[in-house]
């Protein structure tokens, strides 16, 4: 029973690592699909936790604090839009342009308007964050383990952005096979000169793309300083945006696997936060460093082994420029 | 010019003019083309037709200028107007999504609706009664990078008529037909006349002119130099007036005289990633002092034979011999076969064969670079490789002759020059040249086929692949012809004849096939 | 990685990256309006922060040091067509060489300890990318995902043996013993410390990277594979070479940048030497125009901005050293991903200008 309790809160923790993975990681879908290389994930999420704590913490909503965190992930998506569509600049140095910039203004800003040493202040007040929402019945659920604390742990407990995260899967993937808007999508991340001369834009429908990875970056980084904590600390998102890059590579550009991909990331790291300090049998405790270092690692193996085989779209990090 | 007919023509073009940078692509234009018709305009590669029907299509912006669609000036400042006001266009290019499904490219930017699944249910319903009319049956569900390429045309023009076109531009249609196919192409244009549509076509080939149009214009260096109706012209007085001169249609060259065989394929067979066989068991020999040329439909294993022949792609089974080495079994690179006396001029030589961004010297040792005389020691040998390609530049009339100047600002003629210059000063063994003469104009195409025949006399073997039947059986001395992947056949150039070839090059077996 | 236009040499490398330069000063400056201070203040007391004194100079050029040897790692996968974002893991890794040779060895003679301490640096940094290049050039691994991983795993690796096994006994920082004094790089004379040696030897390293690039057949080939892959295999040269033998010499470049931060100014290995110098050699590649000369300037700017951001967040308490990185990103905005902005109407004009003082010129533009 003791196991059991352990692997449904593990399974628990999971959901909530791999909420903003997943927000991430469907918003990178979008851009990639529309072939805009994805990197800028990380950034937009750093910065949108950035402005979703400020905001929360100055208006006490987190409801506004959402808005401010979608607002700047936007804007953020708008610079590499600018940079990488409107200019036909290199995708991946204006992400990273992106990347490093929100690394320093998060505690920039937040030294010069908070004076806490880049950081932002507390979100002690229930307004300030998103709490978990209880369903009917869950506490006392809990002390029947079956099905009673699957039910209070899986199904109640979660913020309502986790809800949403996992909402938007099966919505992202009707957008995208189902809806006219995701044809275009497609095609114009396979072949843009197709959609030109479809009469279509090929700009807008990349900044449309770019845009809603903007969003949902947006939610992914408030989910993180106004659910996950109580506030901004200096690089919290430590590399979660590669990581849901990663995801989707892996995931092979579609929603459903890419949502596999988020899952076996988070179960990954929840697992690894479960073992620090815990003796395991043959090889005694796991250095943290290594446990903190396991997704990284993850990564890399996951890229190495598999995406090889998997089919980018095809025109993907490429500037479009009209055939002379 | 003549004057429009009574009713007002379908598409009018009043004074267009359109500048790349200093290319000044189209001088002033006006035209007139008659409802219900089939209209030629041809012109050399770079006369400004694709530009001027890009224009139409409302793909480029014209800088001064007006269109008249009906009788009606409209602002086709996008395809989108342009499709609004009936005139659609086939690209050379196929503007098809590959891995999409037929009917999902056509529905592409005219749904008819968000949801999905509607709209192609509508689509699907009016496409099979507009298959039924013009006989241009296409399976709907299959994806398109699965069709062959005579179907994946029948698609675009599918897509035009379902989005409603009345003027339906195509630009050189043909290149990637056989002579068969062609006309087929040809025929379902007739009908699509009979029915009322109004048809463009941009060629440069007199013999589609001849065939098919009712009347043709001919463009040259941005203007249009003559309007004529096609029944009271012929081939050579097009040709004098695209060339605006009287000019050579045949290369002057003398019997060839082979000598001893210097490179043997045997089996050759290429797989592609997806484990498609894009050539298959090909065998042949060359010998020194002649001219083979491979004809073929473009896209029947040519490029694949060329690159495994050049060491650029590896052949998944076969041997190629030269010069006592076996180039597969010993995995010879590119640069160790040049060091053998192969050179290779690539097919697509902007995008293969130079680099844009460098300086015309260095592109003028691409592949060379590692030899002894453009090196000293650890160190390059600028002096050296500025003196090489000022040579090069004289003896090729490459002009500016500027070797410290990018490649990118020269013109494409002298940039295929230099490296036409390159290939055949190192006076190689074996010489294998793709599409010699694409993007080249006419006075460059005259030259290009004296060095290539003087390099024969000069007893090299030369392997001349290209999709232009006129130039292979211009230039070569015994001819293979490849289909689907293989070696169909084999012709010496005296038994050669457009008709045979193009039969061939369909896939029918000739007699005496290698 | 395509050139749209030409412009004369002053234009490329010197008015275009100034402009780009301005134009991230001036949005760093509506940053710093945002936070509530002064930018003209603030620019006032950077500049003299950066150069008042031979003190402060030296400083700079110290910083810049750092800068130099990760922009030229930047660089010279650049040229081989490679977005090495891993500069910072390399050079963490490659600190960790030499640190090792100075602990060990540190005591012996100084001229024997530098090469020593050269190759291990240099062996470090090249080990550390050797991996994503690999895997790049044969499983076809994004290089820019699995840099960025081996900055993470670079930094986890550094904090366990720093923690566990190179600490000091009996310490609670995570750091070293300090090196033996005969390891110290020397100190330069008129600025002083911590200006030292490899100042020297980054400037002398540059030299070498620009003969490499230009001067030589293998860096002419890294260059064709860079600027066009298909172009390399018809030549006969190996991409996948190319990628391994860039990123390793990428690598070790960064690598190196332990010889000034440890034997030069720290003494000792401690957790974050690095300190981001592996980011600012992105802006300084890219501000320098991937050129030897341009990076060595363009490091010295950045020496400058850390330098005087150092001496302004004492000063102006608001604003702190983060905002260097902000700048940092701004330059690899304009500098990288912007640079058709200002760079596309200056070919425009100067086209004109051309045009106008030559009207038979017979340069061409490219035409299909």
């Amino acid at each position: 029973m003791e196991t059991y309790t352990l692997v449904v809160l593990l399974l628990a923790a999971t959901i909530r690592v791999a909420t903003p993975l997943l927000l991430a990681a469907l918003g990178g879908l979008f851009s990639e699909r529309a072939g805009v290389i994805a990197l800028g994930l990380e950034g937009m999420m750093l910065g949108a936790a950035f402005a979703a704590a400020a905001v929360s913490a100055a208006s006490g909503s987190a409801w506004l604090g959402l808005g401010a965190g979608i607002g700047t992930a936007v804007l953020l998506a708008l610079v590499i839009a600018v940079a990488g569509v409107t200019f036909r600049g290199n995708q991946v140095v204006a992400a990273m342009a992106v990347n490093i910039m929100v690394a320093g203004l998060g505690p920039s800003l937040a030294l010069a308007w908070f004076d806490l040493g880049g950081q932002t202040p507390q979100l002690n007040d229930a307004a300030q964050r998103f709490r978990e929402l209880v369903w009917p019945g869950a506490e006392a659920a809990r002390h029947t383990p079956l099905p009673g604390l699957l039910y209070a742990e899986l199904l109640s407990g979660h913020s309502v952005i986790v809800y949403l995260a996992f909402a938007l899967v099966p919505a992202a993937a009707w957008v995208l096979y189902r809806s006219r808007f995701g044809l275009r999508l497609r095609a114009v991340g396979e072949n843009p000169s197709a959609v030109d001369t479809a009469g279509l834009s090929v700009t807008g429908l990349r900044y449309q793309a770019v845009v809603l990875s903007g969003v949902l970056c947006g939610v992914a980084g408030a989910y993180l300083s106004t659910a996950a904590s109580s506030g901004f600390v200096r690089d919290m998102t430590a590399g979660k945006g590669y990581l849901a890059l990663a995801a989707l590579v892996f995931g092979n550009w579609r929603p459903w696997r890419t949502l596999g991909a988020c899952l076996l990331f988070a179960f990954t790291d929840a697992l690894a936060t479960r073992l620090q300090g815990v003796p395991l049998p043959l090889v005694g405790v796991i250095p943290v460093q290594f446990v903190l270092a396991l997704p990284y690692v993850l990564t890399v193996l996951l890229l190495a082994g598999f995406v090889g085989r998997a089919v980018a779209p095809a025109a993907i990090g490429q500037p479009y420029e009209k055939e002379r | 010019m003549n004057s429009a007919p009574a009713s007002s023509p379908a598409l009018e073009l009043r004074g267009i003019d359109k500048r790349f940078g200093t290319v000044h692509a189209n001088r002033r234009i006006s035209l007139t083309i008659a409802r219900g018709s089939i209209h030629g305009l041809i012109g050399e590669n770079g006369a400004g037709k694709s530009t001027l029907m890009n224009i139409v299509y409302g793909f480029y912006p014209a800088d001064a200028g007006e269109i008249l669609v009906g009788g009606r000036r409209v602002d086709v400042g996008s395809p989108q107007d342009a499709i609004a006001a009936g005139i659609d266009m086939v690209h050379q290019h196929f503007m098809l999504v590959e891995n999409f499904t037929v009917l999902e490219n056509i529905v592409l930017g005219a749904e008819g609706g968000w949801q999905l699944a509607a709209g192609l249910a509508r689509a699907r319903a009016r496409l099979e009664a507009l298959a039924r009319d013009y006989g241009l049956e296409v399976p709907l569900d299959a994806v398109v990078s699965t069709l062959p390429v005579g179907l994946q045309q029948r698609v675009e023009i599918l897509k035009a008529l379902h989005r409603g076109a009345e003027i339906l531009i195509l630009d050189e249609p043909t290149a990637v037909l056989t002579p068969q196919e062609a006309d087929q192409l040809f025929r379902l244009l007739g009908r699509l006349r009979d029915q009322g549509k109004t048809v463009i076509l941009v060629t440069h080939k007199l013999r589609e002119i001849m065939a098919v149009t009712d009347r043709v214009t001919v463009m040259r260096q941005g203007s249009i130099v003559a309007e004529v109706a096609t029944r009271d012209t012929s081939p050579r007085d097009l040709a004098e007036k695209m060339v605006g001169r009287a000019v050579l249609l045949r290369v002057e060259k003398g019997p060839a005289r082979p000598g001893e065989v210097v490179l043997a394929a045997r089996g050759l067979e290429v797989r592609d990633r997806r484990q498609v066989a894009r050539l298959k068991n090909v065998s042949f020999q060359l010998r020194a002092g002649e001219i083979v040329g491979i004809a073929g439909v473009a896209g029947n294993g040519q490029s694949e034979l060329l690159a495994a022949l050049a060491g650029t792609l590896a052949p998944s089974r076969g041997e190629i011999e030269l010069a006592g080495h076996e180039l597969v079994r010993e995995r010879l690179d590119a640069r160790a076969r040049r060091a053998l006396g192969l050179a290779h001029v690539p097919e697509d030589r902007l995008h293969d064969g130079m680099i844009g961004g460098f300086a015309a010297e260095d592109n003028a040792i691409l592949g060379y670079h590692d030899r002894a005389a453009y090196n000293r020691g650890a160190l390059q040998d600028r002096r050296a490789i500025t003196a090489d390609c000022e040579r090069k530049m004289t003896g090729y009339d490459v002009r500016p002759p500027r070797p410290r100047l990018p490649l990118a600002s020269f013109s494409g003629g002298n940039q295929q020059k230099l490296v036409l210059a390159r290939e055949i000063e190192a006076a190689p063994r074996v010489l294998l040249v793709g599409q010699p003469t694409r993007g080249v104009d006419i006075g460059a195409i005259e030259f290009i086929h004296r060095r290539l025949v003087a390099l024969r006399d000069a007893g090299c073997a030369v392997l001349v692949v290209s999709v232009e039947l006129d130039e292979i059986l211009g230039l070569a001395d015994r001819i293979l012809v490849m289909a689907g992947g293989e070696v169909i056949g084999e012709v010496p150039r005296a038994e050669a004849t457009e008709e045979r070839l193009g039969l061939m090059m369909a896939g029918v077996r000739g007699e005496g096939a290698a | 990685m395509t050139e749209p236009g030409r412009l004369p040499k002053w234009v490329d490398y010197g008015l275009l990256p100034a402009l780009n330069l301005l134009a991230a000063l001036l949005l760093a400056g509506g940053i710093i309006r945002l936070m509530g201070e002064s930018p003209v203040a603030a620019l006032k007391l950077l500049a003299d922060g950066a150069g008042g004194s031979p003190e402060s100079i030296g400083y700079t050029l110290y910083y810049a040091t750092n800068f130099i040897f990760t922009g030229l790692a930047v660089a010279v996968a650049y040229h081989a067509g490679l977005f090495n974002i891993g500069a910072e893991g390399q050079a963490y890794i490659g600190g960790l060489g030499t640190g090792l040779v100075c602990l060990a060895v540190g005591h012996w003679p100084f001229w024997i300890v530098l090469p020593l301490a050269i190759l291990a640096g240099a062996a470090g940094g090249a080990a550390w990318a050797f991996v994503p290049a690999w895997l790049q050039a044969r499983r076809g691994s994004h290089i820019v995902i699995t840099t960025i991983m081996f900055n993470f795993i670079a930094s986890a690796l550094m904090t366990y043996l720093l923690v566990n096994v190179l600490i000091r006994p009996g310490q609670q920082s995570p750091e070293t013993r300090e090196f033996a004094a005969a390891s110290f790089m020397p100190v330069l004379p008129f600025f002083g410390a911590p200006l030292n040696l490899a100042f020297v030897v980054a400037l002398g390293v540059a030299a070498l990277v620009w003969i490499f690039i230009w001067r030589t057949r293998w860096g002419y080939a890294w260059r064709v594979a860079g600027a066009n892959p298909s172009a390399a295999v018809y030549a006969g040269i190996h991409p996948d070479r190319v990628t391994l033998g860039a990123m390793l010499l990428s690598g070790a470049l960064a690598g190196l940048l332990g010889l000034n931060e440890l034997m030069g100014a720290q003494h000792r290995i401690l957790l974050d030497f690095p300190g981001g110098a592996g980011f600012v050699g992105i802006a300084v590649a890219l501000m320098g125009r991937n050129h030897p000369v341009g990076i060595v300037a363009s490091a010295i700017l950045f020496g400058a901005l850390v330098q005087g951001g150092s001496q302004l967040s004492f000063d102006m308490p608001r604003v702190n050293r983060d905002m260097v990185v902000v700048i940092q990103g701004l330059v690899i905005l304009f500098c990288g991903a912007l640079e058709h902005m200002f760079r596309a109407p200056l070919v425009a004009w100067y086209r004109r200008r051309l045009e106008q003082s030559n009207p038979q010129s017979a340069i061409r533009n490219p035409q299909s």
